[in-house]
């Protein structure tokens, strides 16, 4: 399963290829990262129908989550793929935006990996 | 006779328009001196069986008297009775000179001299008369005037109490503005306060969300590096190193973890700190419901109870409570009002419980009890909240601070600082109420609320 990460922060790619590195290395989960809204939208562009799940930041420079979802949703809408937004802010306005908009699922920041891989793994299946 | 009349009464006229017998004592024994010659000569007069020639003694006497007084400045505003009698000396003199120096020609007009003195004479007692009169109009005047100046002074006196009056209403007025001044200032003050609290609210949020995500690539990666230990540990044992090289390395696998571990453990710490002061900046989203603020303040007083005798199973205290049962529910936030329970609660028991530490070491002899009241009381339209201790108290330095965020008096990671901070905020922003506190160090301390409440 091709998982996109888009954050801002850099170090989420090394986190996240060591947190799954058994999922990664057994081919369970393959993992692309964009670090801007407008970086994600080139690599789906550049990589349409590949990717399967999309985990999201909200608060980030430039194109924030928020808008990244609503131009996915319109941009994408033969094979929409799953995402999932992830935020700092646990306040329900972004969360109710966020499922207005047609996210699949929210979490929020610190991020419980075991939560995440149960749900990724679920979504795999 | 008419010598007499004259000298007689002028020097009587004299001595009461003088008023003499006061103002000039001197004067006035020779004027009675006068006037008893005056009655001598003339009683001599009629002794010596009224002879012709006694004019001639009472003339020198006359001029003698006129002469004084004309030449005494003390005599000066009687002048014009003394100069109406000049005539008639004058012509009475005249008159014994003519008989003394041609008999028959004063025998024959006689009858001439006779009428010209009594004119004189009675031009005397005309002009007397006409100045008693002249007086009398002139007292009058003075008496007016001197009424007039009374009532003046009465009106002057009447004024200067009422200046007095304005002068003492200003006064108060004056001080009445300077303390509202003075209260101005202090309220003033009190928004400073209020507004810097504010604002290092806000400030704590940002530093919080800038604090939340380096955190949790700390603690993330920690974690992550305590599997990567054990993953490596599960390597070690494929490979064919000899054991005590395996043993070895494990044991420094094992430190690794280990540290990394605390890395996760103060991690953590920071996060709860970073969590608790996004809650106190966050603005309550929650909505106001009618709760039973008497059940809601008792649940977390047992609540914050238990929580410390998790924590210190000696740990023991006497809760007593005192609600007013007319409360009934008001409307409150009651999350963020239970966090203001929670808090004061949990300083109070940390209070009795520091100070039963503290009497253990010193006088391990002491009945200390330690106690936590929480009173409730309605009273027009306010709900009055009391959370009181019998603990260590605070000094005068700390309760000007305790409201402070991130001020605090406990020992590095037992308290944040957030609690007071966030309690105050909640009862005055999120209730439009008061928090105060009131302690004495050593004995007590005491944390009242008020919220206003309308009717439901």
């Amino acid at each position: 399963m091709k998982i996109l990460v888009v954050d801002d922060e850099e170090d989420v790619k090394s986190l996240f290829e060591q947190k799954f590195r058994k999922e990664i290395r057994s081919n369970v989960f393959e993992f692309s990262f964009a670090f801007s809204g407008e970086e994600a939208l080139a690599y789906l562009a550049k990589h349409p129908s590949e990717v399967v799940m999309i985990l999201s930041d909200i608060n980030m420079p430039g194109m924030s989550g928020i808008e990244l979802l609503k131009s996915i949703r319109t941009d994408f809408p033969a094979a929409p793929p799953q995402v999932m937004m992830i935020t700092a802010y646990g306040d329900s306005k972004n969360h109710d935006e966020a499922m207005k908009l047609g996210a699949d699922d929210f979490l929020t920041k610190p991020v419980n990996f075991v939560e995440l891989k149960e749900k990724l793994l679920l979504v795999n299946n | 006779m008419d010598y007499f009349l004259v000298s007689f009464f002028l020097i009587q006229h004299i001595r009461i328009t003088l008023h003499t017998k006061e103002k000039m004592p001197y004067w006035d024994k020779i004027l009675d001196y006068a006037k008893y010659v005056s009655i001598a000569l003339m009683s001599t007069y009629y002794v010596a069986s009224t002879p012709d020639w006694y004019g001639w003694v009472w003339h020198p006497f006359m001029i003698l008297l006129i002469f004084t007084i004309y030449k005494n400045e003390e005599f000066y505003s009687v002048r014009g009775v003394v100069q109406s009698i000049i005539p008639f000396v004058a012509v009475s003199i005249l008159s014994d000179l003519v008989r003394t120096i041609a008999p028959a020609f004063h025998g024959e007009y006689d009858d001439y001299f006779t009428a010209i003195r009594f004119f004189a004479f009675a031009l005397c007692f005309i002009i007397w008369f006409y100045a008693r009169k002249q007086q009398k109009i002139l007292l009058k005047e003075r008496e007016e005037r001197l009424q007039e100046e009374k009532e003046s002074k009465a009106q002057k006196e009447s004024l200067e109490y009422l200046v007095a009056e304005r002068t003492y209403e200003l006064t108060l007025q004056k001080e009445e503005l300077q303390k509202a001044i003075e209260e101005l200032k202090s309220t003033q003050n009190q928004l400073i306060q209020s507004e810097k609290m504010a604002s290092l609210g806000e400030l704590t949020a940002g530093i919080a969300h800038e604090i939340q995500n380096p955190l949790n690539f700390v603690n993330n990666f920690s974690e992550v590096s305590v599997e990567l230990c054990q993953e490596l540990e599960e390597e070690i044992d494929k490979t064919t190193i000899g054991e005590r090289d395996k043993e070895y390395i494990k044991e420094i696998i094992s430190d690794l973890s280990q540290n990394q571990q605390k890395i996760t453990h103060h991690g953590k710490r920071a996060d709860s700190i970073v969590k608790g002061m996004l809650q106190h900046s966050r603005a309550s989203s929650g909505e106001m419901e009618a709760v039973d603020v008497n059940a809601l303040a008792d649940e977390y007083m047992r609540l914050a109870y238990h929580g410390l005798r998790a924590k210190n199973k000696e740990f023991n205290s006497a809760l007593v409570t005192d609600f007013d049962a007319s409360i009934g529910k008001v409307k409150v936030l009651p999350q963020d009002l239970g966090r203001v329970f929670l808090n004061l609660f949990t300083n109070a028991f940390y209070a009795v419980a520091e100070k039963k530490r503290k009497l253990a070491e010193t006088d391990p002899n002491s009945d200390y009890k330690p106690e936590v009241k929480i009173s409730t009381k309605k009273f027009a339209d306010k709900l009055y909240i009391r959370v009181s201790d019998n603990g260590t108290g605070m000094p005068e330095h700390v309760i000007a601070k305790i409201f402070q965020p991130f001020f605090t008096t406990k020992p590095t990671g037992q308290g944040t600082g957030l609690g007071l901070s966030m309690s105050y905020d909640i009862v005055t922003n999120g209730h439009g109420g008061t928090l105060d506190v009131d302690s004495i160090a050593g004995e007590r301390t005491e944390f009242r609320i008020t919220l206003p409440v309308g009717e439901e």
